[in-house]
C-alpha cells in the first residue's frame, strides 16, 4: 500500500515559497546591500585620486588616530568592567543584583544624544564639576577624556551581556572545585573560567570595539567637533559631508564600512565557536537571563 | 540551607562594577535629571510643551511607529525565510542582518541619503512616481527601519527555530489551511518574542540620531526629531531647554525599558510553561 503523501510544511508550497523568497531577497538587497554598495560607489565617484587624497589628508589621518586611541582606552576598560560585573553577578548572591543588572543595561536603551547631554551637565561649565575642573585647568569635555567617557557610556553593557548568560549557565562548580583544591582566585579565573568563556568574551570585545569606533551622537555632543583636534572618524565624515565634499565624506565612510564588514565577518567566525546567540537560551535578548540569574 | 560562599573576589569584582556603573552611567544621568529638575515645574512644562517640541515628539513617535510596523512584517518574513527555507546565500544573508548594528550610524545616514536623494538610485525612481523620500518624514522612517531591523529578526529567529513541527502537523491533520495555521498556531507562539522585539525596535527608533539627521531635512515643525531638537538647543547654549528635552527622551527610554522587561518576563514564563 502506498504511503499517504505528507502535505508540505506550512509555508512550503513551491509557489508561495518562491514568492516570499523573491520579495524578502529583493527587499534585503534594497535595504541592506544597497547602502553598502552606494558607499563604495560614491567613495570612488570622483576617481581614485580624490579617495587617496582624502585618506592622506592630515585631518582624516588625525581623525583615524583619535578613533583608534579612543578604542584602545575605552575597549580594555570596558572589558575589565564586563568581566568584573559578570564574575560578581554570576558567582555570588547579593541583594540588589536585579537592580544592578538593569542599571548595566540602561545605556542600551538611551539615545546617544541624551548620553552626550548628560555628560555636559557633569563636566561642562554649566555642570556639576565644570567650574572646579576649569579652575584646576583640567579639560574633560571637548577633549579626549570626554570622548572616551561618552564611548564607555554607550558600550557599557556590551561585554557584560555576552558573559553573564554564559557564566550563569556554566554555574560555579568548576571554580569551587578549583579553589577547594587550593588554587588562588586569579589562578581559578585564568585557568578555569576564562578558557570557558574566551569566545564569548572576544565576541563582546569585537562588538564593543565596533560601537566605540562608530559612535556618533554621544561623541558629537561632548567632542566639540574641533577639526584636526577632537574629530573622530564618524564626526569627520559628517564634517566633510556638510562641506559638500561628498566623495571625500564617502571615502572616509568607506573605512568605517570596511570596519563594519570585518566586524560581521569576525562575528560569524566567533558564532561558529559557540559565542553570541548560540550561547544564549531561546528568546535571545539579554534580559532573558535576568530571571534565571535571580532564582 | 544557605549556600556557603567559597569563591574569592567578590569585593574586587563588585567594587570595580559599582565604581564603573556609578561614574559612567549613574552620575551623568543623575546630573541630567538634577539639571532638568532644577528648572521648576512651570519653566519645565513651558519648554517641553512648546509647539516645536510637541511637533518633534509627533514626527519622532509616528515615524518610529511606522518603522516598527514595517520591521514587523519585513523582519518576520526575513526570520521565516532564514529559518524555514534552504537557499544559496542563506548564511550570507543571515550575517548581513546585523549590518545595521555594525555600520556606524553616520555612515548609514549618508548612505541612505545618497540612495534616496532626488538624484539617488532609489530617490530618482520614487521621484518618477511623485514620491519624495529624502528630507521628508518618509526618509526618517526609512532610516529608523534600517537601524532597528535586526531586533525583530534576532528575537523571532530562535523561537521559530525551536518551534515543534508536531504542532503544525496536528493542525494540518485537522484540516487547517496554511494561513489559518500561521495565524492561529504559529503566530501566538511567536507573539511573546515578537512583542519583545517590537518594543526594542521602537525604543531604538525613538532615540536614533546619527542615521536620521542626514536624511531628515531637519525643518522645525515638520522633519525635526526630538533628539535633534535637544542637540540644537545645546548649540544655541540654551542648556535648560536641552536638559528638559533630553529628560523627555530619558523618560521615554525608561518607559520602554520597563515595557520590554515586562514583556520579556512574560515571554519567559510563557516559554517555561510550555
Amino acid at each position: 500500500m502506498a504511503q499517504k503523501k505528507k502535505p508540505p510544511r506550512v509555508g512550503d508550497h513551491p509557489a508561495f515559497r518562491r514568492c516570499l523568497l523573491a520579495v524578502v531577497l529583493t527587499l534585503t538587497a534594497l535595504v541592506v546591500v544597497a547602502p553598502l554598495l552606494v558607499i563604495a560607489v560614491q567613495a570612488f565617484s570622483a576617481g581614485i585620486g580624490v579617495f587617496l587624497a582624502t585618506i592622506a589628508d592630515p585631518d582624516t589621518r588625525h581623525a583615524i588616530m583619535l578613533t583608534v586611541v579612543t578604542a584602545l582606552i575605552a575597549v580594555p576598560v570596558n572589558t575589565v568592567f564586563g568581566v568584573a560585573a559578570a564574575w560578581a553577578i554570576t558567582k555570588f548572591d547579593f541583594r540588589g543584583k536585579r537592580f544592578l543588572l538593569i542599571v548595566i543595561e540602561i545605556p542600551f536603551s538611551i539615545s546617544p544624544i541624551v548620553a552626550g547631554v548628560a555628560y555636559l551637565f557633569v563636566y561642562g561649565l554649566q555642570g556639576l564639576f565644570g567650574p572646579a575642573l576649569e579652575a584646576a585647568d583640567v579639560k574633560i569635555l571637548f577633549a579626549l577624556p570626554g570622548i572616551v567617557l561618552a564611548s564607555m557610556f554607550v558600550t557599557a553593557p556590551f561585554v557584560a551581556r555576552e558573559l553573564i548568560p554564559l557564566m550563569q549557565a556554566q554555574g560555579r562548580d568548576l571554580e569551587e572545585a578549583a579553589t577547594s583544591l587550593g588554587a588562588s582566585g586569579w589562578r581559578t579565573f585564568f585557568s578555569v573560567t576564562l578558557p570557558n568563556v574566551r569566545w564569548a568574551l572576544l565576541y563582546g570585545v569585537v562588538l564593543c570595539n565596533a560601537r566605540v569606533m562608530g559612535e556618533f551622537g554621544a561623541v558629537s555632543v561632548v567632542s566639540g567637533n574641533i577639526r584636526g583636534q577632537t574629530n573622530t572618524l564618524p564626526l569627520h565624515v559628517e564634517l566633510l559631508y556638510h562641506d559638500y565634499q561628498t566623495a571625500g565624506a564617502f571615502a572616509a565612510a568607506s573605512i568605517l564600512a570596511l570596519l563594519a564588514v570585518v566586524t560581521l565577518f569576525a562575528k560569524v567566525l566567533l558564532e561558529r565557536q559557540g559565542a553570541g546567540r548560540a550561547g544564549r537560551p531561546t528568546l535571545a535578548a539579554p534580559q532573558t537571563l535576568k530571571a534565571e540569574t535571580l532564582k | 540551607m544557605t549556600r556557603r560562599r567559597v569563591l574569592p573576589g567578590l569585593p574586587l569584582a563588585l567594587g570595580i562594577t559599582l565604581v564603573y556603573v556609578a561614574i559612567i552611567v549613574v552620575l551623568p544621568l543623575g546630573a541630567l535629571v538634577f539639571k532638568a529638575a532644577s528648572l521648576g515645574p512651570e519653566d519645565y512644562w513651558r519648554i517641553v510643551s512648546s509647539d516645536r517640541a510637541v511637533a518633534s515628539y509627533r514626527v519622532t513617535v509616528l515615524s518610529a511607529l511606522a518603522a516598527t510596523a514595517f520591521n514587523l512584517v519585513f523582519g518576520m518574513a526575513l526570520a521565516w525565510v532564514l529559518v524555514r527555507y534552504r537557499f544559496p546565500g542563506r548564511r550570507f544573508i543571515d550575517a548581513l542582518v546585523d549590518l545595521p548594528f555594525a555600520l556606524p550610524t553616520a555612515v548609514a545616514g549618508i548612505a541612505l541619503t545618497a540612495l534616496f536623494a532626488p538624484n539617488g538610485w532609489f530617490g530618482s525612481v520614487a521621484g518618477l512616481a511623485g514620491i519624495k523620500v529624502a528630507y521628508t518624514p518618509l526618509g526618517i522612517m526609512i532610516a529608523m527601519s534600517f537601524t532597528s531591523l535586526p531586533f525583530i529578526v534576532r528575537t523571532v529567529q530562535p523561537v521559530l527555530e525551536d518551534l515543534d513541527p508536531a504542532l503544525e502537523e496536528a493542525a494540518q491533520s485537522l484540516g487547517g489551511s496554511d494561513g489559518s495555521i500561521f495565524m492561529r498556531v504559529i503566530l501566538p507562539l511567536l507573539a511573546p518574542a515578537l512583542l519583545a522585539g517590537l518594543s526594542l525596535s521602537f525604543a531604538r527608533s525613538l532615540g536614533e540620531f546619527g542615521a536620521i539627521i542626514f536624511i531628515a531635512g531637519n525643518q522645525p515643525m515638520s522633519t525635526e526629531i526630538t533628539a535633534l531638537l535637544a542637540f540644537i538647543r545645546l548649540e544655541e547654549y540654551d542648556y535648560q531647554a536641552a536638559a528638559a528635552i533630553a529628560s523627555v527622551l530619558l523618560i521615554a527610554a525608561f518607559m520602554m525599558l520597563a515595557v520590554t522587561n515586562l514583556l520579556q518576563a512574560r515571554a519567559l514564563r510563557y516559554t517555561a510553561r510550555n
